[in-house]
């Protein structure tokens, strides 16, 4: 059967920066999702040749293999260093360092907040799962209080191990970043304000301006123990109150 | 109370660890140790003890250096990565003669690697990943009933000589469940009369590794340190010699391999020929004079490491006319063969 | 008696379970005993399995590579393990979920509708019973019914305990 495709036009594509390949995450996982609007950021802004992927430890470890631009492992906690190292070389690349809460707020805390107090010209997504999903659901930095996981197994005390950490609080507390925004991929309306948040973090790597740090508050459907969509509303319902959304600053 | 339970390598670590009186645990996650983590999590409450997730491998070896300088018995676990970073503290460790005791549950490397099952990080055990001169014990487990014995046994040697302890298993050993007879208590005690806890009656106690006059202190603590590594080589070799006597062809191992070496000396044997396993129970200090004795008859001596060839330096080294030293290893987390043990020592010929 | 066994199936199927659920009850009949899962980003995948060994003698490799006993509990592991089975070997696969028959001739391929002799006794969740009773059935030398029943005590959390007597019925009709 033959269909006059001129009369057709595309509504909707896979980004370019978006490699043609099945994702090993799990079902309702939302690191799928960001991948995805960040391909679609870098295509929109042409910069896909001068894109340099900086991978962390965690499930999106190879996060690498799904974006059809350059990337780099670092290891756990380490990316903004990486980071900082590939921008200081070739300043007109841009670079990306994708982390998750147990890679930026735990064991990478020390680089993360001296990439931000530098003012690196970088943009940090931030995963926010509140788990360690990797491993196997141990307590982040940023699992709720009360939250069971496989090393709170009597639920996360902050008396005993500290209230989660708020990371793009703690952040707004330096001079030098431009622009930090907490979103979430809970539902579309927010996932577009995500995507429109990770845009204005790249631009302003373009624009030379410094370091731009957007968090996003994800789902870990498989070691929270729910369904996607339970997962989804877990993060309207619990996250969202204690992490509360928006823009800390837009210099 | 000898009654066989089921239990996991990594948990069986764990429990061990409370039988021989640790209270306080403190890690970071990776595996394949995570179950010890998370054993420990549940519990070190339930026995007054503290279980702490701290937020790196850096953090978790420095909380152990306190816990130990306040005089408790204290104990974190990791794998490969972790290990690396936890290299600083385990020499400031030595520097300061704390006793520790650290568990690695080798995975496959370098770098983020995988987490298969390794021993990639022999070198590292045993030659000191940290800066300076010391040395460390190792010991080297290979059942799960082991895993729990040498843990208890860990806990003496430590105090007995101020010296971190390593336990170096590797994924496999982390993940297998077997039967196991739970330890009991030693119920040996150590007075710890350097240990902080207040200069109560007595002068400040110090805990430093920092000596800044080098013509005389530092000297003098190496020395002293010296002293007690040759001390430890000349008491605490451990090995096992598994049909030696009379072996024409002796294979050498520890850990997961040495049981796969285990069963290629039986299969061999049935096949008529006069295979032996000399296998590590410390992998510092190394049991030389033993697999000497082990060797003394050996054709051929053949190396079996889930590496690509690491404890076989300390092998050349131990035994007379090591040009009979052969190697078998895989790495990256593969395993070796049982069949590919027995052809290499059928090729060897009579 | 030295049997090497694979247990496989998606992740929730109790196949590391399973396995457990055999090597205690060997255990207590003093034999030798080792289980292994598969872990970590293996696991990612939806699938799950472990290695099992059974035998007279001290264990040395508890590794599985060629299994003289697989029991496959959907579609994709029967692909993965069949062709491992060492000839003369047994295979047992769950005909409830896996509608292609086996193709090896050199070894003992037996069917059993695990799931749908599970539901029958009013839960899905007990397939994995069926098979380890037909195991105790075609294998009585691994481990007898009666410490079968006896090892779910231990193995199975407190939490799920009160699922035992339908996890005995499931056993005991795949056995008979
Ligand atoms: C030095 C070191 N320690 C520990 C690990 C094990 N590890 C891998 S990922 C991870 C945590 C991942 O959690 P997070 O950063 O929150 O990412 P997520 O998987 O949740 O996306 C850990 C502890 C490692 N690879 N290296
Ligand atoms: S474990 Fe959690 S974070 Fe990792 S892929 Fe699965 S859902 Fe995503
Ligand atoms: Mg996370």
């Amino acid at each position: 059967m033959e269909t006059k495709t001129k009369d057709f036009k595309y509504v909707y594509d896979k980004p370019e920066a978006l490699v043609d390949k099945v994702t090993h995450y799990c079902p309702g996982c939302g690191h799928g999702i960001v991948h995805k609007l960040l391909a679609e950021v870098i295509d929109e802004l042409g910069v896909r040749e001068k894109a340099i992927i900086v991978a962390p430890v965690g499930c999106s470890v190879l996060i690498y293999d799904y974006m059809n631009f350059d990337g780099c492992e670092a290891s756990h906690g380490r990316a903004p260093a990486v980071a900082t190292g590939l921008k200081r070389v070739n300043p007109d690349s841009i670079v990306v360092a994708y982390q998750g809460d147990g890679d930026l707020l735990a064991i990478g805390t020390g680089e993360a907040i001296h990439a931000a107090n530098r003012g690196e010209n970088i943009t940090t997504i931030f995963i926010n799962n509140a788990i360690y999903g990797m491993t196997g659901g141990q307590m982040a930095p940023t699992t709720m209080e009360k939250q069971i996981t496989a090393t709170t197994p009597y639920g996360r005390d902050p008396m005993d191990v500290g209230f989660p950490i708020r990371g793009c609080e703690l952040l707004n507390t330096l001079e030098r970043p431009v622009f930090i925004e907490r979103c979430s991929i809970y539902d579309f309306k927010n996932t577009l304000k995500t995507k429109k948040a990770i845009k204005k973090g790249i631009k302003n790597q373009i624009e030379g301006r410094g370091y731009s740090f957007i968090e996003v508050l994800s789902t870990c459907p498989t070691n929270w123990g729910m369904k996607p969509q339970e997962a989804a509303n877990w993060v309207k319902d619990t996250m969202v109150p204690y992490y509360p959304l928006g823009n800390f600053r837009d210099n | 109370m000898n009654e066989k339970i089921l239990m996991k390598g990594n948990e069986a670590l764990g429990e061990a660890a409370i039988i021989a009186g640790c209270r306080f645990y403190f890690g970071y996650p990776i595996t394949p140790q995570n179950e010890v983590p998370a054993y420990m999590s549940r519990r070190l409450p339930q026995e007054g003890g503290t279980f702490l997730q701290a937020e790196s491998e850096l953090a978790a070896i420095n909380m152990v250096y306190g816990a130990s300088a306040a005089g408790a018995r204290v104990m974190t676990s990791s794998s490969s990565p972790g290990i690396s970073l936890k290299q600083e503290g385990l020499s400031y460790i030595a520097g300061a003669e704390l006793p520790c005791v650290v568990v690695n549950i080798m995975r496959g490397g370098p770098g983020l690697g995988n987490i298969a099952g390794s021993q990639g990080d022999y070198f590292q055990s045993t030659r000191g990943g940290g800066n300076g001169d010391y040395r460390q014990l190792v010991l080297t487990p290979a059942t799960v009933q082991e895993m729990a014995d040498l843990t208890v046994l860990a806990f003496d040697l430590a105090d007995e000589y101020r010296i971190a302890v390593l336990i170096l298993g590797d994924g496999y050993l982390g993940q297998i469940s077997e039967a196991l007879v739970l330890p009991k208590p030693t119920g040996k005690v150590f007075e710890k009369p350097w240990a902080l806890t207040g200069a109560k009656g007595r002068k400040p106690n110090k805990v430093a590794s920092l000596r800044l006059v080098p013509e005389t202190s530092l000297e003098e603590l190496n020395l002293v340190l010296d002293e007690k590594y040759k001390k430890i080589s000349a008491k605490e070799c451990r090995s096992e010699s598994y049909l030696t006597e009379d072996a024409d062809y002796l294979l050498v191992a520890y850990g997961t391999s040495s049981r796969i070496c285990r069963e290629a000396v039986n299969e061999l044997r049935e096949e008529g020929i006069k295979a032996g396993l000399f296998r590590l129970i410390t992998a510092w200090p190394f049991p030389a004079e033993a697999l000497r004795i082990a060797s003394a008859k050996a054709k051929k001596i053949l190396t079996v490491e889930m590496s690509l060839g690491q404890m076989i330096e300390d092998v050349k080294l131990s035994v007379k006319d090591p040009e009979r030293v052969d190697f078998y290893g895989r790495s990256g987390g593969m395993l070796p063969e049982t069949d590919e043990i027995k052809r290499r020592i059928k090729a060897y010929g009579n | 008696m030295h049997e090497e066994i694979i247990v496989a199936g998606f992740g929730g199927q109790g196949v590391i379970m399973a396995g457990k659920l055999l090597c205690v009850a060997a255990m207590n009949e003093n034999k030798y005993v080792s289980h292994i899962p598969s872990y970590g980003a293996e696991m990612r995948g939806g699938t799950a399995n472990c290695s099992v060994v059974i035998s007279d003698k001290e264990i040395s490799s508890p590794t599985v590579p060629k299994p003289s006993i697989a029991i496959v509990m959907n579609a994709p592991s029967l692909a993965k393990f069949e062709p491992r089975v060492k000839p003369g070997g047994l295979l047992i696969y769950n005909s409830s979920l896996i509608d292609q028959k086996p193709k090896r001739t050199d070894i003992t391929t037996v069917g059993i509708k695990a799931n749908d002799i599970s539901e029958a006794e009013g839960s899905l969740r007990a397939a994995n019973m069926a098979a380890i009773g037909k195991l105790q059935a075609l294998k009585p030398e691994i481990a007898s019914l009666d410490s079968v029943i006896k090892a779910l005590d231990v193995v199975i959390s407190a939490r799920n305990r009160k699922h035992n007597d339908t996890n005995i019925k499931v056993l005991k009709k795949a056995n008979s």
